[in-house]
């Protein structure tokens, strides 16, 4: 027995869930299940993450298919905003007091 | 073969001892911040985790079953539908869990049959048989209560996956306590006969309730550990003491007794006092040789089984599909 993308110890694939709360608002990741495929997987998400109403939308991807950057690099990888606090408002102090700036 | 790593969920090897990620394991535990999947983390933590997730996720799963007896004798279309909705949480929660382990590198299906076959295990309150109605509220008030003590402070554990299952956890257990106090608050008001029931009912669950939070401190080898890596918050006897002192004015509301002479309020401690609880039973019960241990695993093992069918189907229908796709794209690219 096999399906796309599964392997001889795990059946179904993993996906991952993104839930609207309501419209106007992203997707966030709610959780992951199993499915065997994408509707299914969507049916699913809906028993397992909006039985209080939490949603108005999903979104469902295969774990298998997320890109991510390497978590063995958190650091070098997110170096350059660092030291750049000239990038936030909060770095101009100057203009304090003065009405609305 | 093992799954292979995605960026939601680690590989199940042991991890390789690494200096730079012991470090940097330890300066997270430190600052009491969270571990993810893809973290380097010891492979005792891993283990820790893994056994006590997926030990949680089969209580959640084997917690269905004594409340799911009582849906199609519910006293009233509205109990019924709220002890449905309960018992569904149940299942959601359960595979929150799962999900949560998984992440871990540990498969569905190795839970499951490490699940059947008896070699892990879950909560020993489960054991317990449900012979009346009013076992659904004890179940709610003492039961849920006593996990919900047990599982806020879980929804600040170390590991991420685990705490953010905790949180959506969390905010579902507290309609399952509430309408169990509703049910035993309405018996016990009801007729001579239904108060009666309702004090049997918190007679029989009381001392197991106690019990959910494990051993005594002093019995418990791995709660230190634990509370090292910022898993476990508080020890189990504290947690225990939060709950009697919680439950006995509720009780009080209910109208009911709780079965403990040695229950009274010590001034200089600040807390209520309680008597010593059975250790022997507890552990005969964990053991397997508790009131319905085999009839839960041999419910489970028939649910697994009974549904190995719809499980081959959807996989065959998705293959079919997957395959019927990838034919259509071919004669796409061919007519092009």
């Amino acid at each position: 027995m096999s399906s796309p993308g599964a392997d001889e110890t795990e059946p179904w694939p993993l996906w991952e869930v993104f839930v609207r709360s309501s419209r106007g608002l992203s997707h966030l990741h709610a959780g992951s299940l199993h499915a065997p495929d994408a509707e299914m997987a969507v049916r699913n998400a809906r028993d397992l993450y909006t039985r209080r109403n939490e949603g108005v939308s999903i979104w469902v991807v295969r774990s298998s298919d997320i890109t991510a950057s390497d978590p063995d690099a958190k650091g070098a990888f997110f170096e350059s905003p660092r030291g750049k606090e000239y990038r936030h408002a909060g770095y101009y102090t100057e203009s304090e007091g003065v009405k609305h700036l | 073969m093992a799954p292979a790593a995605t960026p939601t969920q680690r590989k199940d090897v042991d991890p390789v001892e690494d200096p730079a990620g012991r470090a940097r394991f330890d300066e997270l535990i430190t600052a009491d911040q969270r571990v993810e999947p893809t973290d380097w983390m010891p492979d005792a933590y891993r283990k820790t985790l893994v056994r006590q997730v997926s030990q949680h996720a089969h209580s959640e799963i084997i917690g269905m079953q004594p409340e799911g007896n009582w849906i199609t004798r519910a006293p009233s279309l509205k109990r019924k539908a709220i002890l449905m909705a309960k018992v569904q949480d149940e299942a959601g929660h359960g595979l929150y869990l799962y999900s949560a382990a998984q992440t871990l590198g540990v498969t569905r299906d190795r839970m499951t049959e490490d699940l059947i076959s008896g070699k892990a295990k879950y909560s020993s309150i489960f054991n317990y048989p449900t012979p009346t109605w009013a076992d659904m509220g004890s179940i709610g008030w003492l039961v849920d209560g006593a996990a919900i003590c047990n599982q806020v402070p879980l929804c600040r554990a170390s590991y991420g996956p685990y705490a953010r299952a905790m949180v959506r956890i969390c905010k579902e257990e507290s309609f399952h306590q509430r309408q169990g106090f509703e049910i035993l608050l309405h018996l016990s008001r009801g007729t001579k006969e239904q108060h009666e029931m309702a004090q049997e009912s918190v007679n029989r669950w009381y001392a197991p309730a106690l019990m959910m939070f494990g051993p005594p401190d002093a019995d418990s080898p791995n709660s230190a550990q634990s509370m090292a890596w910022n898993i476990k918050r508080f020890s189990n006897d504290d947690l225990r003491q939060r709950f009697v002192d919680m439950i006995v004015p509720q009780a009080e509301v209910l109208g009911l007794t709780l079965p403990d002479p040695d229950l009274k309020w010590n001034e200089e401690r600040g807390h209520y006092d309680y008597g010593e609880l059975d250790w022997n039973e507890f552990s005969e019960v964990l053991k397997g040789r508790g009131p319905a241990n085999a009839i839960r695993l041999e419910r489970r093992r028939q649910a697994h089984e009974g549904g190995a069918w719809v499980r081959e189907a959807a996989a065959a229908y998705a293959e079919r599909r997957r395959a019927m796709a990838e034919k259509a794209s071919a004669e796409k690219v061919q007519a092009a």
